[in-house]
């Protein structure tokens, strides 16, 4: 069996399963936010009854971030339904923006802390759940109606993907990032191309990856239509979990000889760095072909584009450097923006070379304009500005403006183009 | 029972229909099960198309008078938003014809029995206009454009139909006596 499958088996109380199988999983960590949360809470209050209690306290983990800082009285009624249910429920993992408990992008905050942990099943109601595969659990993305039944019962019936499996060999150029590999891979396959499967990638050049980058990678499995994108727990994972949480978890890998749909074998080595065109997020270019493309704005933050290894690399680019457009900084969370303040390249700051060059102040930490959101949302476009960025999604419309095009690509790709005012390939500056 | 013959209007659609065209981000802080929301949900779907296409609600009605979608490959792609097939839903949309859904769009169109998602072997986008009138017979899985008289076939539903048909996922479990 697969990691995948592994995992399912084992939620399911079963020594086996097979792609296509219909199975009762008991769930480990469900995810909420102010967005899908409210309601959630309404098909759990009614289905369940009013007085209704979650299955377990200790397994409903509740991140508000997607609108925060905005005026909209409806965004912040939500978050108060949020507020008033985890009082009900004295539920405690809640991450409140009124006060020090709040974190930010829920994809970031989920692992820092310590509520992903390898050989579990998560589900989210946010289509990047699929992020925390990147730690060796199965994690998912799904609906209200399916999170109110798991708030009432802690299980649901999902169907076991099949696996197509990613092997990533050689040495991962410095130029190339989590990124550029992943917006390769959905090039290929499309953005339907692994569409009800899991997407499970391996080889020499993840085993070297930092986590921060294995989760840019998982982050946007569901960009090819997979239900779960998975990395083998291997010590540097299993390091990471171990310094955020102190439960015990138990991790699952691949058998040797475990079948998948499709495998596919690439050489990092030959990577360049990449973007992917508007609208969609399989419109792969090498970057150096799109230096004719004028640019207005670079954007550089999400759960995809927003960790702490993000911008340390748009720092190696911008340290010395000038942007020449309106460059938007939001690190996803809390600890990413404390971490601008006490990382440092040369003894500087990433929050005095962001400054020096000339970048607009760095906004608190949430989802703002990544998915465009209300109209005060920071970042959000409002106009014909051609935007470049290190989100997941350029749909039409998805940072607000539906005449705004949105390139999509690396922090390197992204710092590179600020400073030229074009796309350009990062290696240009490196 | 659902009526066995579902007769309407159709809207067509290209590939890729996102779930940020199908209901923008902005009107997310709309909670569905509050009901005046799920109407103003109903009044937005689609409304993050493209300017070329006309509005699936005319501006002031409540529904749309449209009640099937045609679309192309890959519907519903991107977030998990419940408020995508939801606000089709409010907006009087009883099935979606197309080529292939995404996955968590697809699944959440059946949990909410909002309406049916089907799937045609082939693109029906070059035999359907916008406004044309079409029939879906249940029972026999077609779609028929009644102009012409073509017929084509959906591809099953499968046990999916019921859990549609009764309602969504939780009045499905009730009336199986699962809870
Ligand atoms: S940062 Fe963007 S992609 Fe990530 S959870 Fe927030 S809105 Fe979704």
């Amino acid at each position: 069996m697969t990691i995948t499958e592994k995992i399912l088996a084992r939620a399911a109380g079963k020594t086996g399963v097979a792609p296509g199988d219909n199975i009762w999983v008991n769930v480990d960590v469900l995810l909420t936010h102010d967005i899908c949360g409210p309601g959630t809470i309404g098909v759990f209050q009614k289905e369940f009854g009013r007085d209704a209690k979650v299955w377990d306290r200790e397994r409903v983990v509740i991140i508000p971030d997607h609108f925060i800082f905005t005026n909209d009285k409806k965004a912040h009624r939500n978050v108060d339904t949020l507020r008033t249910f985890v009082r009900e429920q004295n539920l405690p993992y809640f991450y409140d923006p009124a006060d020090d408990s709040y974190r930010g992008v829920c994809h970031v905050a989920l692992p820092q802390e310590g509520h992903v942990r390898p050989g579990e099943v998560i589900f989210g109601t946010d289509s990047h759940t699929c992020t925390h595969g990147a730690l060796g659990a199965f994690s998912s993305g799904i609906g209200n109606t399916d999170a109110g039944f798991i708030m009432g019962t802690g299980k649901l019936l999902i169907k076991v993907p099949h696996t197509l499996r990613f092997t990533l060999d050689g040495r991962r150029p410095d130029y190339i990032m989590g990124k550029d590999i992943i917006l390769r891979i959905i090039g290929d396959i499309g953005f339907e191309g692994a569409t009800y499967g899991a997407m499970e990638f391996r080889g020499a050049a993840i085993e070297a990856l930092p986590i921060e980058e294995r989760m840019t990678i998982c982050n946007m499995a569901v960009e090819a239509g997979a239900k779960n994108g998975i990395i083998a727990p291997d010590q540097t994972a299993l390091d990471y979990v171990r310094r955020r949480t102190a439960k015990p978890f138990q991790p699952e890998y691949s058998d040797p000889d475990a079948k998948a749909l499709h495998a596919y074998r690439y050489q990092v080595s030959e990577f360049v760095p990449c973007v992917a065109k508007p609208h969609a997020p399989d419109q792969y270019a090498p970057a150096a072909d799109l230096g004719d493309v004028k640019l207005d704005r670079a954007y550089i933050g999400s759960c995809t584009g927003g960790k702490l290894a993000d911008f340390i690399a748009a720092a190696t680019i911008l340290r010395g450097r000038k942007v020449s457009i309106d460059t938007f900084l939001v690190p996803a969370t809390r600890e990413v923006a404390t971490g601008l303040q006490s990382e440092k390249i040369q003894g500087q700051t990433l929050t005095d070379i962001f400054k020096q060059a000339g970048c607009l102040d760095i906004a608190p930490p949430s989802c703002a304009a990544c998915l465009g959101g209300p109209e005060d949302t920071f970042g959000r476009t409002h106009g014909k500005e051609v935007v470049i960025s290190t989100t997941n999604r350029n749909f039409i419309g998805r940072m607000g403006s539906k005449l705004a095009p949105i390139y999509l690509a690396s922090p390197l790709t992204v710092a590179a183009s600020a400073v030229a005012g074009r796309i350009t390939d990062p290696r240009k500056f490196m | 029972m659902t009526s066995p013959i579902l007769r309407g209007k159709v809207y067509v659609v290209g590939d890729n229909i996102d779930t940020d065209q199908i209901i923008p981000a902005q009107h997310l802080n709309l909670v569905p099960t509050i009901p005046a929301e799920y109407k103003k949900l109903g009044t937005l779907a689609l409304s993050g198309l493209p300017a070329e296409y006309p509005p699936l609600v005319k501006k002031g009605a409540g529904i749309s008078e449209y009640v099937i979608i045609i679309g192309g490959r890959n519907f519903g792609c991107g977030s998990s938003r419940e408020h995508a097939p939801i606000a089709l839903g409010a907006a009087g949309i009883r099935a979606v014809v197309a080529e292939s859904y995404a996955r968590i769009f697809f699944r959440n169109a059946i949990a909410t029995g909002e309406f049916y998602p089907w799937e045609t072997e082939t693109s029906l986008r070059q035999v359907f206009n916008t406004g044309d009138m079409a029939e879906i017979q249940f029972d026999r899985e077609t779609i028929t454009h009644s102009d012409s008289r073509k017929e084509f076939p959906l591809k099953p539903l499968g046990d999916a139909k019921a859990v549609v048909e009764a309602g969504g996922l939780f009045a499905h479990a009730r009336k199986m006596g699962m809870m």
